[in-house]
């Protein structure tokens, strides 16, 4: 069994751990300037947005630039979307998101990747 | 407990689906324990992107929980340095949600009350589901047909909805989003991801916040002052109750 990636997971915790750590262990940091904490609060939003918006509307291909692409994971991508901002439940989101993409390729209505 | 458990399922499955071991998804959520950033990690394990770009990416992606941490502070001042550096490995978003409502509620930073909320409530049925997810995974041959190829970038906007509580919010939303594709197109998808959440949250403080918001501008970092009356210490039981911005976030009630 891989443990490959073991070590990427301790990096990322060890990146990870200072930045919940060091409030609780310094007095007097979280008086952090408003304007800090403010751009801290968006950052969030900004690069999830970032990572699904890339992750659906761009597609690498090895052997050319990447290429604006549009299909069916805009639908399931919105889906979940609309869910988690009617409902606020994330993993109903998900079950529906990845059903409808089965159900798409199940019908043979989308191709499976390749 | 129940959301805790669903969502680290779908990771454990995601995480097969992109090639992961078992121990290496089990490592992930004992070592980084933050949902988001472990689904980061599988896609661009998946998309063959450097171990320097992850690590980078996730300590971008986990900096607010500075924000957590700095909020639940002023309630721990008085607890030994070895139970705050333990504490801390449990800050995610849950456990901050849990806490901070129950800690402003009682006025005391109640350490049994959080381990309730960071351990038993998040850390195990995560990790346990986790590990059911990625044993299950390795069992079905073919995960794109069941959609499991598009939890990825569903799951990261599920979140940015999630986190989106104010205008300024969605203002660095839809920035972050609109960079990102950009400089992706133009450069590189890496380079976009990390474009947009460098420059979303700087257009974001350049809008003007919602007349409601006000009332959520310091729900996240910073709550009313600690009383400190030990009088009251156990008086009112643990009863998880999410903040106002934990409702909005589903990654609060998704791990």
């Amino acid at each position: 069994m891989s443990t490959a990636l073991v070590p990427l997971a301790i990096l990322m915790g060890l990146v990870t751990y200072p930045f919940r750590a060091i409030p609780l262990l310094i007095p007097g940091f979280e008086r952090l300037p408003e304007g800090v904490r403010l751009y801290l609060r968006l950052v969030g939003p900004a690069v999830l947005a970032a990572l699904a918006a890339v992750n659906t509307m761009v597609a690498r291909d090895e052997a050319g630039p990447p290429v604006f692409q549009i299909g069916p994971e805009w639908i399931a991508v919105g889906l979940c979307i609309a869910v988690v901002a009617a409902r606020r439940s994330l993993l109903i989101g998900l079950v529906l998101a990845a059903g409808l993409m089965a159900a798409l390729r199940y019908l043979e209505v989308v191709p499976l990747p390749t | 407990m129940v959301s805790a458990g669903g969502f680290g399922l779908v990771y454990g499955l995601s995480a097969r689906s992109a090639g992961f071991s078992p121990i290496e998804a089990g490592a992930m959520s004992v070592f980084v324990f933050a949902g988001a950033a472990q689904f980061v990690a599988i896609g661009y394990v998946a998309g063959g992107f450097s171990w320097l770009a992850i690590v980078a990416l996730t300590a971008f992606l986990n900096a607010r929980h500075v924000l957590y941490a700095a909020a639940l502070a002023p309630y721990l001042t008085d607890r030994p340095r070895w139970v705050r550096a333990t504490m801390a490995h449990l800050c995610t978003d849950e456990a901050f949600a849990l806490a901070i409502a129950h800690f402003r509620r009682t006025g005391i930073g109640d350490v049994r009350g959080y381990w309730m909320g960071a351990i038993v409530s998040t850390f195990i049925p995560w990790n346990v589901a986790t590990l059911v997810g990625v044993t299950i995974g390795g069992s079905i041959p073919d995960p794109a047909r069941l959609g499991l190829d598009v939890i990825f970038p569903a799951a990261m906007g599920g979140l940015a909805v999630g986190l989106v509580t104010g205008r300024r919010e969605l203002v660095a939303a839809i920035a972050g989003a609109v960079v990102g594709v950009g400089v992706a197109l133009a450069w590189d998808p890496a380079a976009g991801i990390i474009a947009g959440g460098v420059l979303g949250p700087a257009l974001g403080i350049a809008v003007r916040p919602g007349t409601r918001d006000h009332d959520r501008e310091g729900q996240l970092a910073f709550g009313p002052e600690p009383m400190h009356d030990h009088e009251h210490e156990h008086a009112v039981p643990f009863v998880p109750q999410r903040s106002d911005h934990a409702q909005g976030d589903p990654e609060a009630g998704d791990r």
